[in-house]
């Protein structure tokens, strides 16, 4: 089967700032990548291009078996990013926000509810408006738009932040079962411990390229 | 070749002052008022050619076959002299038009529509302006420009109608371009058109040369950055 | 794409209905809008009368405007600009689901001001079919012309004095067109239709511009 993700010398600018300078990335089907890196280093760049929304300035980007610098449009619907940014629209309810992501990608609002009872968010809270929801309720809504749209490739950008030890359990729990049905994933996260328990390989950024690390046994 | 469109222009121009003002007469009605004959329509022409260009090159830019850096720098730099050539001839139109029809600015179709025209170009490359990413700004701004000057005929048509149905159209009727124009004056006003012309070749070609450098001054700050970039990597140390 | 359109109108429907941004602050600023004209003009009636076509497209036009700011504002907070890019709904979709929501609202709020210029300008509406047909026509040229420059003013920071300086020109044959049919119309003379043609080819020509261009300019900015 071919590789997930297949980075090769890849350039991104944003602006005229090359966020990207010549980085390569493998990553198989059903295996989860851990990014490494300081602030700045282009973890999130790394991800945005996955997700088709960077485009690839020179070297060559395979994603889920489309290649980007052609087509960098065609991979969004089969990826799922859940960023530093929630895409919540503050005046709609929970529930209308992951049914309006879901059924964007093609699911139904029945798959949108399933997803709200997975991350939590039921009852009183699943008609709450978005803009009073707390920052970790804002991130379960937003795990439950990723987990509704069903990814072939997660993209975790600093899951963690901001989440209680109860999230934190859940999120692990449905990466792993998003893994076992055969989802790629790739994390990028200061945060040891926890995360290196679900990853298979660390992969380190630093200026806008990237190294691997050791391995995890 | 730029230099000889220059002294082209430049020969040409100062032909048409000379024999503008000294040797063509005046008209029998307008007197020496005629004289801005060999500046005004030229000056339009131009406008209207500028804008043209830039909306061709529009085209070529979205177009993806043709898309190059090449139309979009063009688009610009047409829009830029357009945009100096047409405010010239509203100008120009309003000095003529206050002692002909006895009013700076007369709601005619084709002063309205130039008007117009000047607004949706100026919006244009406001928007310009405010893009930074250059690629983005390239697409935008195409989109814009076309789209603005695929309004230009219904703007134009919706005009015509208005006065036509609702202006008395007595005050317009002595119109600008129909003084008798014979002899020495006919060859005054075609050499007024070739060397406006000329004249803008001359200025396109210098502001194309000028975007050309402003982007290879970017290729250049290219090399710069990602060596940069990659120095970042070194300090903090990390995997290796 | 009419999926998609009907999921991206619906849910800017249901925002605005949720936010009352529109029936709170655009609605009334549009009829204070109407007042004002009536300041300037001395609140002459006859002159009122014969003006109140014309400022009614203006009044209508102003707040197109702010319409259109605030269709876009909502997608501006909080990655929604990204959300809406790996949503993987059609672009063309997303055009036309952003310009009938926004043609939607202006319906409503010409309705509004419809009893605004009967009340304040006395205007005496009739010849309905013309009014309503024309009025259909110009909110699919506005709302179309106004979602094109909206998204391409999108992402900037200077979005709110570029809008205007962007929109107006450009659909300034629609505010023509429109002011004259009703004009005609209220005063009952002939040739109204010519000028429904204008209407008709500005919202065919934008209507287009927007399918086409819209996923391109949603990329990257």
């Amino acid at each position: 089967m071919a590789e997930a993700v297949l980075l090769r010398n890849v350039v991104a600018l944003a602006g005229r700032f090359p966020v990207l300078a010549g980085a390569d990335l493998t990553v198989a089907p059903g295996q989860v990548v851990l990014l490494r890196g300081a602030n700045g280093a282009g973890k999130t760049s790394l991800l945005r291009l996955c997700a088709g929304l960077l485009p690839v300035a020179s070297g060559q980007a395979l994603v889920l078996g489309e290649d980007l610098s052609l087509d960098s449009r065609g991979v969004r619907r089969r990826v799922g990013m859940l960023g530093h940014a929630t895409q919540l629209y503050d005046d709609l309810s929970v529930r209308d926000n992951v049914r309006f992501s879901v059924r964007a990608g093609g699911g139904s609002a029945r798959d949108a509810d399933a997803a709200l009872e997975m991350v939590g968010l039921t009852g009183r809270l699943a008609d709450t408006p978005a803009s009073r929801l707390s920052a970790g309720q804002r991130r379960r809504a937003a795990l439950a738009s990723l987990v509704g749209r069903r990814p072939e490739l997660w993209l975790l950008d600093e899951p963690y932040a901001g989440l209680d030890a109860d999230a934190r359990g859940l999120l692990d729990g449905l990466v792993t079962s998003a893994v076992a049905g055969g989802a790629s994933v790739i994390i990028a996260s200061h945060e040891a411990g926890q995360v290196e328990a679900l990853a298979q390989r660390t992969v380190t950024v630093a200026g806008g390229r990237t190294t691997e690390a050791v391995l995890v046994p | 070749m730029r230099r000889l469109l220059g002294i082209g222009s430049v020969v040409g121009l100062t032909l048409t002052a000379i024999l503008g003002l000294f040797v063509t007469p005046p008209d029998r009605v307008m007197g020496t008022l005629v004289r801005l004959l060999y500046v005004h329509p030229s000056v339009a022409w131009v406008a209207y050619l500028a804008f043209g260009v830039t909306a061709l090159a529009c085209i070529c830019y979205l177009w993806p076959r043709t898309r190059a850096p090449f139309w979009d720098r063009l688009a610009v730099s047409s829009a830029e002299i357009g945009v100096v050539f047409c405010a010239l001839t509203l100008a120009t139109g309003s000095i003529w038009g206050r002692p002909t029809w006895g009013v700076w600015w007369a709601w005619d179709a084709r002063l309205t529509t130039t008007a117009l025209l000047l607004a949706l170009f100026i919006g244009y490359l406001a928007l310009r302006r405010v893009t930074v990413d250059p690629g983005a700004r390239a697409r935008r701004s195409a989109v814009a420009g076309l789209v603005a000057f695929a309004d230009v005929p219904i703007v134009h048509m919706s005009v015509v109608w208005w006065n036509t149905l609702h202006q008395p159209a007595t005050v317009l009727r002595p119109s600008l371009a129909s003084p008798t124009v014979s002899g020495s004056m006919a060859w005054t006003l075609l050499l007024s058109f070739v060397s406006f012309t000329l004249l803008y070749g001359w200025l396109l070609m210098h502001r194309y040369q000028n975007s050309v450098l402003e982007s290879r001054l970017e290729e250049e700050g290219m090399e710069i950055a990602l060596a940069e970039r990659w120095a970042e990597a070194v300090p903090s140390g990390v995997g290796r | 794409m009419f999926r998609d359109a009907v999921l991206v109108a619906g849910k800017d429907l249901k925002v605005e209905y949720r936010s009352r941004v529109g029936a709170q602050q655009v609605l009334p600023f549009a009829l204070v809008v109407l007042v004002i004209f009536a300041f300037t003009l001395d609140a002459n009636h006859d002159l009122l009368q014969t003006a109140a076509a014309g400022l009614y497209w203006v009044a209508v036009l102003f707040a197109g405007v702010l319409t259109v700011q605030r269709s876009f504002a909502l997608e501006a907070a909080d990655g929604l600009r990204d959300g809406l890019r790996l949503s993987g709904l059609d672009p063309a979709g997303i055009f036309l689901g952003k310009a009938a929501a926004v043609a939607g609202q202006l319906a409503v709020l010409e309705l509004f001001l419809a009893g605004g210029i009967a009340v304040l300008y006395s205007a005496s509406l009739h010849g309905i079919v013309l009014l309503v047909l024309s009025a259909v026509l110009a909110t699919v040229g506005l709302a179309a012309a106004g979602t094109v420059y909206g998204i391409v003013a999108a992402g900037l920071g200077v979005r709110e004095t570029l809008l205007p300086l962007l929109l107006l020109p450009v659909v300034a044959p629609v505010l023509l067109a429109a002011s004259k049919v009703w004009e005609i119309t209220l005063q009952s003379g002939p040739g109204a239709w010519g000028w429904m043609r204008i209407l008709v080819i500005f919202a065919v020509v934008y209507l287009a511009a927007g399918v086409l261009a819209f996923g391109p300019l949603l990329e990257e900015s």
